[in-house]
């Protein structure tokens, strides 16, 4: 069809995720009507992440350099630490301006039948991160599907006898939902999660 | 392009795009169906948590040329007691990656279908120890692909069958032994589970020949379907 550099642009564009060939067609032609300057841009970008962005070598956060910058904040509570599947959990906990302390990456959730196992996800190295006795509270905070239930249950089967204080984020309903639409699974646990509401 | 209505067994489901999964299921009558549903991670999504895999649901849905498209889904049951154990999770996971082999798409075999769905209620409602055991065995006799436990699979001899072997496909009496030593207790499980005592099997609780059966069966069913089965070896249950 294209032959040379587009058909290059395109080719590589149509392997990033969630990008179809007629998007990476799209993509490409916009990108030769651009001006220089501004594809370049887009260049320099690439360049940069893939120069100088890193896996934080304590939570496996992004980083610029050797650590996040939640691991380098001395501000943050270091007796709190938040699981998560992904680092892009973190950006959304971090919306919420509701913790204040540190994280930790799995980089997954258990996931069998793909072959995704405890052996595959950071747990030793949360495990050592445990074994100075900072952490007290370790909040669970794997996405709320099979899943990340199952990986949930995992952890707290190896971080309970240890001590540490094991939470789980709490399910339920969307705010601003309607409890009409709520499906069983949800509704049922929010039920099980309700709390005393105060005169 | 048309509308049907069905009900399945949601087997996994994968991200698409932003917000989107393609959800993988067997049906009753359609068999395995791969189905888009749209905004289904958004928190606000009319399908909330009801095409999580393992959920039983009626649904209704658009079929398409590749993908279908769900368009209403109603929970069955959620099976809350599975998902609520990491040990029940986890041989849930198994059954579904059978399954998930085994179901052809857009072909409907409702005898594997009722299969898994017995198997999930009765997984819902105890922890069966033979369960995973005697789920593949069933499903294996399904298949015509049962193991030969009732006399040698070389000689046809009926005494002394004191060795196991999936090549041969059975066991084996002491003069033609390969493969592995199988104990009478085990042999009597697979039997009794062949022969359409299941109930009995999964009353029964844990007992010496539990591991046996397990890793017998599930040997089996990795033999028949010519591939490991990644959810033994990935368990989080060890
Ligand atoms: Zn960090
Ligand atoms: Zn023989």
């Amino acid at each position: 069809m294209y032959v040379g550099p587009l058909r290059s642009l395109v080719d590589e564009l149509g392997r990033l995720p969630g990008i179809g060939p007629k998007s990476a067609q799209r993509i490409a032609f916009h990108l030769l009507k651009v001006e220089s300057e501004d594809a370049l841009r887009l260049v320099d970008a690439i360049v940069a992440v893939k120069e100088r962005v890193t896996s934080c070598t304590i939570c496996f956060n992004v980083a610029e350099g050797e650590l996040c910058e939640f691991c380098s904040d001395p501000r943050r509570d270091g007796s709190l630490l938040c699981v998560v599947e992904d680092p892009r959990d973190i950006v959304a906990v971090e919306r919420t301006r509701e913790f204040r302390g540190r994280y930790h990456v799995l980089g997954g959730a258990l996931n069998p039948i793909e072959g995704l196992g405890p052996d595959q996800l950071r747990v030793r190295e949360l495990l050592d991160r445990l074994s100075d006795g900072e952490v007290t509270e370790v909040i669970l905070c794997t996405n709320p599907n099979l899943e990340g239930e199952a990986t949930a249950m995992y952890l707290a089967r190896l971080l309970v006898p240890l001590g540490v204080r094991v939470t789980r984020i709490a399910s339920g309903l969307p705010v601003g939902g309607d409890l009409e639409y709520a499906d069983e699974l949800t509704l049922g646990r929010a039920l099980e999660g309700r709390r005393e509401v105060d005169a | 392009m048309s509308l049907y209505r069905d009900e399945g067994v949601v087997l996994r489901s994968l991200r698409l795009g932003e917000a989107d999964r393609i959800v993988t299921m067997v049906t009753e009558g359609h068999g395995k169906v791969r189905a888009v549903a749209k905004g289904v991670r958004r928190t606000t999504s009319k399908f909330g948590g009801r095409l999580e895999p393992l959920s039983h649901v009626a649904l209704q849905c658009w079929s398409g040329r590749e993908l279908d498209t769900v368009t209403q889904v109603e929970v069955l049951d959620g099976f809350r007691a599975v998902r609520e154990d990491l040990v029940r999770v986890a041989k849930a996971f198994t059954l579904l990656e059978v399954v998930d082999q085994l179901a052809q798409e857009r072909h409907p075999n409702p005898r594997l279908y009722e299969t898994l769905v017995g198997a999930l209620r009765s997984l819902d409602h105890a922890d069966a120890p033979l369960l995973v055991a005697a789920f593949c065995l069933k499903v294996l006799a399904l298949e015509g692909s049962a193991p030969i436990v009732d006399r040698c699979a070389s000689c046809g001899s009926v005494s002394e069958l004191i060795a196991f072997d999936l090549v041969e496909g059975g066991v084996l009496c002491r003069s033609c032994r390969r493969g592995r030593p199988v104990s009478a207790g085990a042999l009597d499980v697979v039997r009794l589970v062949l022969g359409g005592g299941l109930a009995s099997v999964l009353a029964e609780p844990a007992g010496p020949s539990t591991e046996e059966v397990t890793d017998l069966a599930t040997e089996a069913m990795e033999v028949h379907l010519e591939r490991r089965l990644r959810s033994l070896r990935s368990s989080p249950t060890g």
